[in-house]
């Protein structure tokens, strides 16, 4: 089995891979090596015709295709090696990662850190157990848009979508301007999941209907699909009898979540949280395993790919401080805690003793939608370091700020983030 | 077209017939509607090999299923068919009416001859299966039973058919029986006749419709639904054994059981319904499953999240509760194997010998001698997960198809599943690829690999990817090319959902 050595192995040439990759390379690291499972970089973004890219990070606005080429063109202007159509099966304790791709076989790289960038993959028909019969024309959303997109092919005429997750919602727009009947969208929540302007921009100006509180209660059709039945569901999203209505269509597709792909993480070791589903990290993306680093979509599912980048650049730096002996030698683990408004907090823990950045990124996700907020920021002596206010938060917007590093002594213990109804005054 | 024998169906009883009458020169073609073997009650079942501990020995299901158990392991080391035999079962109990089930039953499994069977108590339950539910009082262990893949099986026995020069025509549906001089002399398909001078039934569900053909029947065939739910690999290591629940009157008990690649399995109700194609599963038995049985044995398995998908197996019970293996009573020539339900996947080789005996008493003037090149088993596909990084390396670099991996779920590469579409029983749509080669069963479902399937598939096989379908006939996965849609001529429909 062939032999390679790397300084840093970054699994992933998505946005986040790129990113990081990049990121290294300008802190110093010589010998970088992206593993990419496609023949091609960029991830998802080159299914991601639609524009809305980079906004923050570019300020302007752009294409998938177009934001990912700003780091493939860069990209190809530095010594990075890449391996595409390459599959990492395996990443071994002892610091190796075994892969295969058509040209090398099975191969052995040996490295002294890795980067965590797999992305992530879309919550099927299965995992959410819709009843019914199991006919042809039932995919997820970011499939039908693999269709439409990178091949040419649509996946139907009449068109149902479950869930209000982003790409469904992009889907929506993106089949109706092919002549497709987008029927309408169903959501389980009280409120869409996806971004506001994506609702706006892709249901609302196309006239397609959101239907809150609705969940579809049974697939009919035994080749291909012939309808769905509709229902209202109450308040613990149960079907509400009587509210049953049958819609015809050819296609059903689901945008109901995205789960970070950590199979390899998990078989290495990497603790996980159980609210993300992906590694437990610090503010400088390092896992429970000293030499692994993770972010992008791997780590918790972004709804910005600008925010990817930014996290990317975290752990590519953090990487290159690790390889390059930087780091501080002594950590003081910080546990950042939340209150129950709030469903999960990256990072999970900060080193108290890091003085690498001025501030700490943090990235959050609320429960519920909520208006005229005030997000709360206590140490452990229950000292306010941040009062911010937030006008709307909702699940599918991550809510991000930033914490200045000196508000971190080498006293805080632990630091408590909490979301709540502004009070009057 | 003629042939010496016709088998109607491409199940596990279709394909063991094949297989078992291919080692003698006789003409074979087997017929089957769908598009693939192993479609109907052969695919969505509980993938066990019932030890027969459980069933009574003096029903005709009961002889045949104890009389396979002596000979499977031997098929499918021949065969190459993984198989775990024995793996052992569990009945869990958590009534004192339950643990007085389990004396029956294990005194029916010592006159079924299966030896090493021990009632455990708590503590010893406990021991073996860490992870039941505390309050489960009562076991019944019995070490025999064991696990199969139904595809690869089904699959594997129709290879070898075919190897040994038998023909298997896919898509063609037996539309009526030909009789003459009250004997059988062919079919008539969708595809044109085919003369036979025997007539085997192995219709599964559609056993009655195909004997009535004949002449008048006793039986009906029934179907009898039963659900199912297919975990995430990452629990496979929640139990041991192959777990029954108590036992009820429908069925042997609901279970709970690791299937041959990892995952497990869990079900099955049992309903009975009127229409062979309702394969629907619904929100009310799949809640019904979960709570008395799933959550009730292993609490830690979720309702939703990690399941990977739910199914509807139909089990093609007869009206007479047993298997039916006979001759027709007015016509000569046509042989009966209707009425399969559990343990079918298990008896069939038992079923597949008792047909042979059959046919040979129709005095036919069949040549029953030995083939000259007959081949007992059959070259097993490349399966890389089975093989050494080393192996897989020199693999690659003959053929390089085998380091692209296509479904990253399950890790299968280009090359095992071109190897698929080219084998004897050609897999020639999405869902016989993921039943030959896991490619889109993993957690993804196909959805990375999806297109990338559909593309090998439209490549390989010479069709446009609007050509490629789910599961055979018209179910297509994709409608129309990019812009076609809104270039059509005259008004379409865009109506909105309204509620």
């Amino acid at each position: 089995m062939k032999k390679l050595e790397y300084d840093l192995v970054i699994i992933g040439g998505g946005p986040a891979g790129l990113a990081a990759a990049l990121e290294a390379k300008r802190d110093g690291v010589s010998k970088i090596l992206i593993c990419e499972r496609a023949p091609y970089l960029g991830g998802i973004l080159n299914q991601c015709i639609h524009n809305g890219f980079g906004l923050q990070y570019f300020k302007e606005e752009l294409t998938g295709p177009e934001y990912a080429s700003r780091f493939i063109e860069e990209l190809e202007n530095s010594d990075i090696d890449v391996k595409l159509g390459t599959m990492v099966m395996e990443i071994m304790a002892d610091k190796k990662v075994i892969a295969v791709n058509r040209e090398d076989g099975m191969f052995q790289i040996d490295t002294k850190a890795l980067i965590l960038a797999m992305g992530c993959r879309e919550r099927t028909r299965g995992a959410i157990t819709i009843p019914g019969s199991r006919p042809a024309g039932i995919m997820t959303a970011g499939t039908a848009q693999s269709y439409v997109n990178l091949e040419g092919y649509l996946p139907g005429k009449e068109v149902v979508i479950l869930g209000s997750g982003d790409i469904g919602l992009i889907m929506a727009r993106r089949l109706t301007l092919e002549g497709v009947n987008v029927k309408g969208v169903i959501e389980l929540m009280p409120y869409s999941t996806g971004l506001i302007r994506n609702k706006v921009q892709c249901l609302d100006d196309f006239g397609i209907p959101l239907l809150l509180s609705h969940s579809i209660t049974e697939v009919h059709g035994n080749e291909r699909l012939e309808g769905v039945t509709i229902a209202e569901v109450d308040k613990s999203f149960k079907p509400i009898e009587g509210t049953e209505h049958y819609v015809s269509c050819d296609t059903l597709l689901l945008s109901v979540g995205l789960i970070p792909e950590n199979e390899l993480s998990n078989n290495l070791g990497c603790e996980m949280d159980k609210v993300t589903r992906g590694p437990v990290v610090n503010e400088k993306r390092i896992t429970n395993i000293p030499w692994v680093f993770a972010c992008g979509n791997v780590l918790h599912v972004h709804d910005l790919v600008d925010n990817v980048t930014q996290e990317a650049e975290i752990a590519g730096k953090a990487a290159a401080a690790f390889i390059n002996n930087k780091t501080n030698e002594e950590e003081k683990d910080v546990i950042i805690t939340h209150d129950k408004n709030i469903g999960y907090v990256v990072p999970q823990h900060i080193d108290a003793l890091n003085n690498q950045e001025q501030t700490i990124k943090f990235f959050l996700r609320v429960r519920n939608p909520d208006e005229d907020v005030r997000l709360i920021v206590k140490d452990n002596f229950n000292k306010t370091l941040l009062n911010l206010k937030k006008t709307i938060v909702e699940p599918g917007t991550m809510v991000t700020f930033n914490l200045p590093r000196e508000f971190v002594t080498k006293d805080t213990s632990s630091i408590d983030i909490s979301i709540s109804k502004e009070q009057a005054q | 077209m003629k042939t010496d024998v016709l088998i109607i169906g491409g199940g596990v009883i279709g394909a063991s017939v094949a297989h078992q009458l291919a080692r003698y020169n006789l003409d074979i073609i087997l017929v089957e509607k769908a598009s693939d073997v192993c479609m109907g009650t052969s695919k969505a079942n509980s993938a066990m090999i019932h030890s027969g501990f459980n069933i009574d020995g003096g029903t005709l299901k009961g002889q045949l299923v104890l009389a396979a158990n002596k000979v499977i392991k031997q098929l499918c080391q021949d065969l190459k068919v993984d198989l775990v035999k024995p793996l052992g079962s569990i009945t869990v109990g958590f009534e004192e009416t339950d643990l007085e089930k389990m004396k029956k039953t294990m005194e029916n499994g010592i006159k079924n001859g299966i030896q090493g069977m021990k009632l455990l108590n708590q503590t010893e339950l406990h021991e073996m299966e860490p992870h039941l539910n505390p309050d489960a009082k009562y076991g019944l262990f019995e070490p025999e039973t064991g696990i199969i893949n139904p595809f690869e099986y089904t699959v594997a026995l129709a290879e070898n058919a075919v190897i040994n020069g038998a023909k298997v025509l896919l898509d063609t549906e037996v539309l009526d029986i030909i009789i003459e001089n009250k004997t059988v002399t062919g079919v008539k398909t969708n595809k044109g006749d085919i003369a036979a001078k025997i007539i085997i039934n192995a219709a599964g569900l559609y056993a009655d419709k195909i004997a009535a053909m004949v002449e008048d029947i006793d039986f009906e065939i029934k179907p009898r639904k039963g659900q199912y739910f297919l975990y995430d690999k990452k629990w496979r290591d929640i139990l041991t054994y192959t777990i029954y629940s108590a036992l009820t009157k429908v069925s042997k008990g609901m279970i709970v059981v690791p299937t041959i690649d990892g995952n497990i399995l869990a079900g099955s109700n049992a309903e009975a319904v009127e229409d062979k194609t309702d394969l629907r599963t619904t929100a009310q038995s799949l809640d019904q499953i979960y709570t008395s049985t799933i959550s009730n044995l292993f609490p830690e398995l979720p309702r939703m999240g990690d399941v990977i998908t739910t199914f509807t197996g139909l089990r093609a019970s007869s009206t007479n509760e047993d298997f039916i293996i006979e001759s027709a009573k007015t016509v000569k020539g046509f042989i009966n194997a209707a009425g399969i339900q559990s343990p079918g996947l298990t008896s069939a080789p038992a079923i597949a010998a008792m047909i042979e005996g059959l046919v040979r008493a129709e005095n036919m003037d069949l040549d029953f001698s030995p083939k000259a090149n007959y081949e007992k088993g059959r070259q097993a596909p490349v399966l890389l997960s089975d093989l050494s990084y080393e192996e897989r390396t020199a693999l690659i670099e003959e053929n390089p198809d085998y380091g692209e991996i296509i479904c990253r779920c399950e890790s299968i590469s280009k090359g095992e599943i071109m190897d698929a579409i080219h084998r004897p029983i050609p897999a020639t749509n999405m869902d016989a690829i993921k039943r030959r080669v896991r490619a889109g069963m993993g957690r993804c479902q196909g959805g990375f690999c999806g297109p990338k399937v559909l593309g090998i598939l439209s490549k390989e096989l010479g069709i446009s990817p609007l050509e490629v379908t789910q599961k055979g006939n018209a179910s297509f996965v994709l409608t129309s090319k990019n812009k076609e849609l809104s270039l059509e001529e005259g008004d379409r429909n865009y109506e909105k959902i309204r509620v």
